[in-house]
């Protein structure tokens, strides 16, 4: 009798078949470098698509060391960190970017998206709270499922209510003081955030961790080369001591041009996550090529500190350009390079939304401005942010690639929309 | 297409429990397989050889002995340290953060201060070349007693590499036939600064993807920028709530925790262990999800290739016979086998002459044969284009880079022959050769060496933490590096050294470690085997004595 249900199961097909339009599989393909001029799809275009903050992607002095290194050592690693993987320039690497955020120590991880979704858990485990915003990126969201721990969702930059959560967890540490002295509590916050191009208010997250005794980590992906006068992150930009917070993770994929990921802080926090971090112990490292590239990239950085300024003002002019365009909304602040552009009244279904913002982009690509929406993974996503068209803002861009920029949006904007 | 379930024939008992009490077990699997391929019969009758000797009483004892003593050792160091007789040289929280909830358990870094704080200096070596056969370790003194280090700016040159995975030698300096790469690099740049989804697909990738499922023998391939990362963001894609994971005992840390984070029910079967595997499936079929009583929605088995600390291959033939019975999918993550095993290199779907179509997911990564970074999956189109939409790593990792995506289409165009050579083929062939030699080697001389005969892969059990700080050590000296790992990639009791075998090693090369081995051996007294195999084989161990074998 067991060998008939043996016979009669029929599991579900492993993968559920994927309508053929759907827009990932008829994605952009970019021949060439991905750098200020783009070839999408067989046009030419400006790249406002790029996380390319810095213009630091096609940069030759960056190139020739990264050719040094290729010289030298080769491609690939051909190991983790623990079995003869670290090289002199990853721990080089290391001590040039504790230099240049100020702190005692920094650990390199060999992917952006792996290096936030292993430090949460090493510190983080089942019992503890996490405090976290709503808009936080994915990987934020991917380490605190790994971690097991208990999550505290909390309006998006809203420290009232963060406050008042914290409250409610100082009640309950009352009426059971002894679990209360081992549960770890942590606030997990973006510098800037992905999804809404907004900055965290940091100084009051401070005091909110000194009163209620949380620990804050910073995910600084975006801020990190963008904010803060030399470039060092949100930190600098509100004039905070470093020393304050506990963790900063942030990717080299946007303003170093290169490839993977650092965590800095204290070395009583980095160092623990040289045995525990899931994408440090078990995972090949950083393929020395792509490391002297990051190095290069901040020699640059520590070099020409003019460039920050640059930056800011360009979004600074961007915002204010793309302000008046009838129909799309932006969203973000105006010192953020990477902003969103909504539908400013939406069409009633998440699909037709997207359909239409595709059709501007289609539009924009077509008169040689290269934008993308922003993508998310709809099913996945705890909070999911409305369909937004991405528009980055790079150094290399000239001011009247921007005017082009925006009124090509304006003009694609109307004539889709109307 | 194949049909083993109707035409299999086993030979011999298959006994394969690892941890029976008392004597020593050798564990040998001897298969007589008849298969069905594209409608000719094709014979895997080569004997597959895997053991895993279990170590004499004395040993077992000294070692829980010598951890016994390290412990206690710890909690009186611990207590001076805490009573301010001993200075504590790790570092501390902040004076302003001193009313905070601890950090760290104490007893969570109990192992970390205690016992491998004094043997630390055997991991995280660095390196200043490329890591090919020989390369050169920058050399690290430390002043007290391994809590900092310094360097003293001397480089320990020309050190053989046994501990690097670089199977086939492709992991080497610059020379001229990496000129694509330099191109590459020149022209495209380093990062991509933006996802698959949005702007990261360069025509690069597309080219790397054709051939990869050119190099699999499968409809499509996806390529990703980090292996581990591969296995932990698409597994969820694939499995979800109400699906049942059956994952062997020693998966590797990603597909656990890709298996963890998907949210299916995970079961867990022995090691290499068939019957364990059928029960689980038995039982998974017959009785359904545990209190609802429904059947599962799917069933996906997880297995590795070759496993990097056991050195063993995956009993893939009968895996594939109790997945077509029970109606599972197979997903197999070859980072160790691929380009190392099988006669032209592509993993062990072709070591054991199987037919790519039996299996459902190819995961593979690039660091090990082809000297790059990254990973792959590979299968049907179907899947394929499914992990194109909804895969984590595509819609919100950013892409592999252009000189890498570069050097793995050189490598791989190498290794298939491609490039007009067949020095790909005579690399695959001359890692055969040596995995052989040196294994063969050290089984006469007496060590006990896990894990299958033919992977190059080569653990040499250890036991005592004591002898595996020495062991390093003394090879270092010699120049030689090795790879020694204990508590907790591998159980408490069996710490080992592991090598790993590359095409670039040469004759010499392997003499020159073989020897200091030998004389490690006797020094260190290492040499556990009980039986010591002569250079000839055995004659009552052939299973057939035909000349046409």
């Amino acid at each position: 009798e067991k060998e008939e249900l043996i016979e009669e199961w029929q599991p579900e097909p492993l993968v559920p078949p994927v309508p053929s339009d759907h827009p990932a599989l008829n994605y952009n393909i970019v021949s060439g470098p991905p750098s200020h001029n783009i070839v999408v799809n067989g046009k030419k275009c400006v790249n406002f698509a790029s996380f390319n903050f810095l213009g630091l992607l096609d940069n030759p002095r960056v190139k020739a060391a990264a050719l040094a290194s290729l010289r030298k050592y080769g491609v690939g690693t051909c190991g983790p960190r623990g079995f003869y993987g670290t090289f002199d320039v990853h721990l080089d690497l290391e001590d040039r970017l504790a230099k240049f955020m100020q702190t005692e120590e920094a650990i390199i991880y060999s992917y952006g998206f792996a290096t936030i979704a292993s430090a949460i858990p090493a510190y983080s485990k089942r019992g503890d709270i996490v405090f976290v915003d709503r808009a936080a990126c994915f990987a934020i969201q991917k380490g605190l499922q790994a971690s097991r721990s208990d999550i505290q969702l909390f309006n998006h930059n809203d420290v009232a209510d963060l406050e008042r959560l914290l409250k409610e967890q100082e009640i309950e540490d009352q009426k059971n003081p002894r679990k209360a002295r081992v549960t770890r509590r942590f606030i997990v916050v973006e510098g800037l955030y992905m999804n809404t191009g907004t900055i965290c208010p940091l100084p009051e997250l401070v005091k909110l961790k000194y009163k209620y005794k949380a620990r804050i980590f910073l995910e600084e992906s975006l801020s990190f080369g963008v904010l803060g006068e030399h470039g060092r992150g949100v930190t600098e930009h509100f004039g905070i001591s470093i020393d304050d917070i506990d963790l900063i993770s942030a990717n080299m994929e946007n303003s170093l041009a290169s490839i993977g990921g650092f965590c800095c802080g204290r070395s009583f926090v980095i160092d623990h996550q040289r045995l525990s971090g899931q994408g440090y112990c078990f995972s090949a490292s950083l393929p020395p090529l792509l490391a002297a590239a990051a190095i290069e990239a901040l020699n640059i950085m520590e070099e020409n500190p003019a460039i920050f300024s640059l930056l800011k003002e360009k979004c600074k002019r961007i915002h204010k350009a793309l302000q008046g365009i009838s129909g799309l909304k932006v969203v973000g602040e105006p010192l953020s390079p990477a902003v969103h552009l909504q539908l400013q009244e939406s069409s009633g279904s998440r699909e037709g939304d997207v359909k239409l913002l595709q059709e501007i982009v289609n539009h924009c690509v077509d008169s040689g401005i290269a934008l993308t929406q922003a993508r998310y993974l709809e099913k996945e996503e705890r909070c999911l942010p409305p369909p937004s068209i991405r528009v980055v803002v790079t150094v290399e861009q000239t001011d009247e690639e921007l005017e082009r920029a925006a009124r090509t949006i304006q003009e694609a904007a109307q004539a889709v929309l109307l | 297409m194949a049909n083993p379930g109707g035409g299999a024939v086993w030979n011999g008992d298959l006994h394969n429990h690892r941890k029976q009490s008392g004597s020593l077990q050798k564990l040998t699997f001897y298969f007589l397989l008849f298969f069905q391929q594209n409608g000719k019969p094709h014979f895997y009758h080569k004997p597959i050889v895997e053991s895993f000797e279990e170590a004499p009483l004395h040993v077992m004892v000294f070692t829980y002995l010598g951890y016994g003593l390290g412990t206690l050792f710890g909690y009186f160091r611990d207590f001076l340290r805490n009573s301010g007789i001993e200075k504590c040289n790790a570092a501390v929280e902040r004076e302003e953060q001193k009313d905070f909830v601890p950090l760290y358990q104490n007893f969570e870094n109990f192992y970390t201060r205690n016992l491998y704080m004094r043997i630390r200096d055997n991991w995280n070596r660095p390196i200043c070349s490329a890591p090919a056969a020989l390369f050169d370790v920058m050399e690290r003194v430390s002043d007290d007693y391994n809590w900092t280090f310094r360097f003293t700016g001397r480089i320990i040159k020309d050190v053989i590499n046994m501990g690097s995975y670089n199977f086939l030698g492709l992991a080497a300096s610059y020379d001229e036939s990496m000129k694509t790469v330099k191109d590459v690099l020149e022209e495209y740049g380093l990062g991509v600064a933006s996802t698959r989804h949005e702007m990261g697909i360069l025509d690069k990738h597309k080219e790397l993807e054709n051939l990869v499922a050119k190099f699999l023998n499968v409809e499509a391939a996806m390529v990703f920028g980090m292996g581990f990362a591969t296995n932990s963001m698409n597994i969820p894609a694939l499995v979800g709530k109400g699906c049942l994971i059956l994952s062997d005992e020693l998966n590797h840390a990603s597909l656990v925790l890709g298996a963890r984070l998907s949210g299916a029910t995970i079961r867990i079967f022995k090691h290499n262990n068939m019957q364990s595997l059928e029960k689980l499936l038995r039982d998974a079929v017959v009785y359904g999800q545990p209190r609802i009583r429904r059947a599962w929605k799917k069933i996906l088995i997880l297995v590795e290739g070759i496993y990097s600390m056991e050195g063993s291959i995956v009993n893939l033939p009968q895996i594939v016979a109790l997945k077509k019975k029970y109606k599972a999918y197979l997903y197999i993550d070859e980072a160790h086998s691929i380009g190392s095993v099988g006669p032209t290199g592509r993993g062990v779907v072709e070591f054991f002459g199987l037919d790519p179509q039996d299996v459902d997911v190819f995961m593979g990564t690039f660091t090990k044969s082809f000297g790059a970074s990254g990973g792959y999956i590979a299968g049907k189109k179907d899947l394929v284009d499914y992990l194109r939409v909804h895969s984590h790593s595509a819609a919100y990792a950013t892409s592999m880079s252009p000189p890498i995506a570069e050097q793995i289409i050189r490598s791989m165009k190498f290794i298939m022959g491609l490039d007009g050579t067949t020095q790909g083929l005579q690399r695959v062939r001359q890692l055969a050769k040596n995995t052989r030699y040196f294994r063969q080697r050290l089984n006469e001389m007496g060590f006990i060496i896990y894990g299958n005969e033919e992977s190059p892969v080569v653990p040499l059990l250890l036991y005592m933490p004591a002898k595996v700080a020495a062991f390093a050590r003394h090879l270092l000296n010699r120049k030689i590096g090795v790879v020694v790992v204990g508590f907790p990639a591998t159980p408490l009791a069996e710490a080992r050294a592991r090598f790993c075998v590359s095409a670039a090693h040469t004759r010499e090369m392997l003499d020159t470690v073989l020897e200091n081995l030998d004389e490690m051996g006797d020094l260190l007294q290492l040499k556990y085997s009980r039986h010591k195999k002569s250079a000839r084989p055995e004659l009552y161990d052939e299973t057939s004595f035909e000349l046409d074998d």
